[in-house]
């Protein structure tokens, strides 16, 4: 028996309705098995949150549900890799990248299997729901795991181009993906390239190197700088490793200052990358790393953690211009 | 995606005695090796000989001519630290020559003390964490069933290894998505590191366990290779979508060498020549009895 409900009342099930933007990796799966891939998508029990059911429905013998085991569809996942299938699975970020951190360098990394991770709901995009269901450290964790390639797309489409090109990819990889809600940055066209950082301007201020969540914000503190005639200049970095070195040593050369902007520890994420990068070679810009200081999140709903932890565009204009100052 | 398996060349068929035979050869070639390194896990080796040699010699379609052939069987090892069992088997089936064999452990070798499926060819799949082993046979034979082809799935696990909370998520996927290809054989030689596993933790009922998570479960002599052989054969002809299945091999650790019997402490250790030529005498005196 259904309950009549007023509008606005809504379940678990009715995501994908309410929330189109989860369709992006369902939909580069299934551009893959159109062009003859052998993939198979595994779930632990969140096939609603990451849009799975997509692709389930389309292609339910494609489809493995591993329930509430983590760690234990990781490591099946190698093993499918190994009799010639192309896995995709997914989970939170926070238990993906941690919880099965060992599962992903032992079974994934080290033996080179082209295993896909999907780590969605990355940073602080589940809010309330508190510090369990957060992955503030997953892009340290996973870039210190040698041979895994981690990509952290700016929206859907990006993902979609993403999973595409990641067919001519031969390495394992960790998607770092939000909740497929974020803005737009990207038409649906966009074409992906691996280790390719995309320049959308250059500036001699400041360069705002962002990947993940943070591109759509940082192009928009971006904007409003510039009004007040500051010169900036910004790069989506959604190839953390291996990073795109040029386009970092590039900006270090032409800005005063090159700002990272991440939903992430500072320590060991896309900051710790850039940084690594200009300590090596003569580099005439300060860092300023922002994102999360070592420390776990308050309990309040996403936008407001986002313009709490100034990780959205007046937050980002307003570390630029203390930087600056 | 369906390209069915056709024409499987015929199972190896070793006969009661040259799996005996073979069986001891794990033995001294274990000892013998285990010299190289000058440490080695003499009887966690001791425990499965029996077992290696039905798989290699009597159970499982390989061709070590072409190590990765689609249709091959599989065989995963939970208590990787057992490798060094397993690289004589390789060796002599033809996977490396004798001089790698002999390179154990040495600067560059691709043999060490756990199996590396990147390094070494035979190994279907890398281990040394404990607990993973279950789960990557269980994609395995995912993997296999999606693409049509009718390998079977061995997957052997130490008895401490069932205290690994990933062995019993595996456990509940493989009855869950019926995977009857997938067989996990436990060594039960009631020995870990610490101690006597009842006493570290302990894992009875064991066989209830795997029956109440949706396996067939049989028990076997696990030092009786000609059993083990017939039992495995025959786990290797259920159907694809049968549920999977479950040995408890009732093993003993250290078994042929009688002071690492009686002593959990063997788990690790090294026989210096004299005793370990005195230890190859007492397995190779046993082989014959």
């Amino acid at each position: 028996m259904s309950a009549t409900l007023t509008e606005g009342s809504w379940q678990y099930r009715g995501l994908n309705a309410q929330n189109p933007g989860l369709d992006h990796l369902s939909d580069g799966l299934l551009d893959l098995v159109d062009a003859g891939h052998p993939v198979v998508a595994g779930t632990a029990d969140l096939q609603y949150s990451n849009g799975l059911v997509k692709f389930a429905e389309r292609h339910p013998d494609r489809f493995v549900q591993f329930g509430i085991s983590e760690q234990n569809m990781v490591s099946a996942a190698a093993g499918l890799a190994t009799t010639g299938a192309m896995p995709f699975v997914a989970t939170f970020a926070s238990f993906l990248a941690l919880l099965c951190c060992e599962q992903i360098r032992m079974d994934v990394a080290y033996t080179k299997l082209p295993v896909r991770l999907i780590g969605h709901h990355t940073g602080i995009a589940l809010g309330f729901y508190g510090t369990s269901h957060h992955a503030t450290e997953d892009i340290s964790t996973m870039r210190a795991i040698a041979g895994l390639t981690v990509v952290s797309p700016a929206d859907g489409p990006q993902l979609r181009a993403a999973i595409r090109a990641s067919a001519e990819w031969p390495e394992p990889i960790y998607f770092r993906t939000s909740r497929g809600r974020d803005p737009q940055v990207y038409d649906d066209d966009v074409v992906f390239e691996f280790g390719r950082g995309i320049e959308h301007s250059t500036g001699t201020d400041v360069t705002l190197i962002a990947c993940g969540t943070q591109v759509h914000p940082a192009l928009r503190a971006a904007e409003t700088l510039r009004a007040e005639g500051l010169s900036v200049g910004v790069i989506d970095m959604p190839t953390i490793k291996p990073l795109d070195r040029s386009l970092v040593l590039a900006a270090s050369e032409r800005s005063d200052i090159v700002m990272t902007v991440e939903e992430h520890n500072v320590l060991g994420g896309l900051g710790a990358a850039v940084a690594e990068v200009m300590a090596e070679a003569p580099s005439r810009a300060r860092l300023v790393r922002h994102g999360i200081h070592d420390e776990y999140s308050l309990i309040a709903p996403p936008t407001h953690l986002y313009a709490h932890y100034r990780l959205d565009a007046p937050g980002i204009a307003a570390v630029v211009r203390e930087a600056l100052a | 995606m369906h390209s069915a398996t056709t024409l499987l060349p015929d199972r190896p068929t070793a006969d009661d005695a040259s799996l005996a035979d073979r069986a001891t050869f794990v033995r001294t070639e274990a000892i013998r090796l285990i010299e190289i390194a000058k440490v080695g896990h003499y009887s966690s080796v001791f425990s499965a000989a029996e077992i290696f040699a039905a798989l290699y010699y009597g159970v499982m379609r390989t061709d070590s001519a072409n190590p990765a052939w689609a249709d091959r069987d599989r065989f995963l090892m939970g208590k990787g630290h057992a490798a060094v069992g397993l690289f004589p088997i390789l060796a002599d089936l033809g996977y490396f020559s004798r001089e790698v064999l002999d390179s154990y452990t040495r600067l560059g070798s691709p043999l060490g003390d756990h199996p590396d499926m990147t390094k070494v060819a035979g190994i279907d799949f890398s281990s040394g964490s404990i607990g993973h082993a279950l789960s990557n046979g269980l994609g395995m034979a995912l993997g296999g069933r999606l693409a049509g082809r009718d390998f079977s799935v061995f997957v052997m696990l130490g008895d401490g290894e069932m205290q690994e909370g990933q062995v019993w998520e595996a456990a509940l996927a493989g009855a869950h998505h019926r995977l009857g290809k997938l067989v996990a054989i436990v060594d039960r030689n009631g020995f870990q590191l610490d101690g006597s596993v009842d006493d570290v933790i302990g894992i009875e009922p064991l066989g209830d366990k795997w029956r109440a998570f949706g396996w067939e479960v049989h028990e076997v002599d696990g030092h009786d290779a000609s059993a083990v052989r017939d039992l495995l054969r025959a786990l290797a002809e259920r159907p694809a979508d049968a549920a999977p299945s479950c040995v408890v091999a009732h093993t003993k650790k250290g078994k042929g060498v009688a002071y690492m019997e009686e002593e959990p402490g063997w788990h690790l250790g090294y026989l210096v020549p004299a005793d370990a030529e005195a230890a190859v005498a007492e397995i190779l005196e046993g082989g014959r009895a």
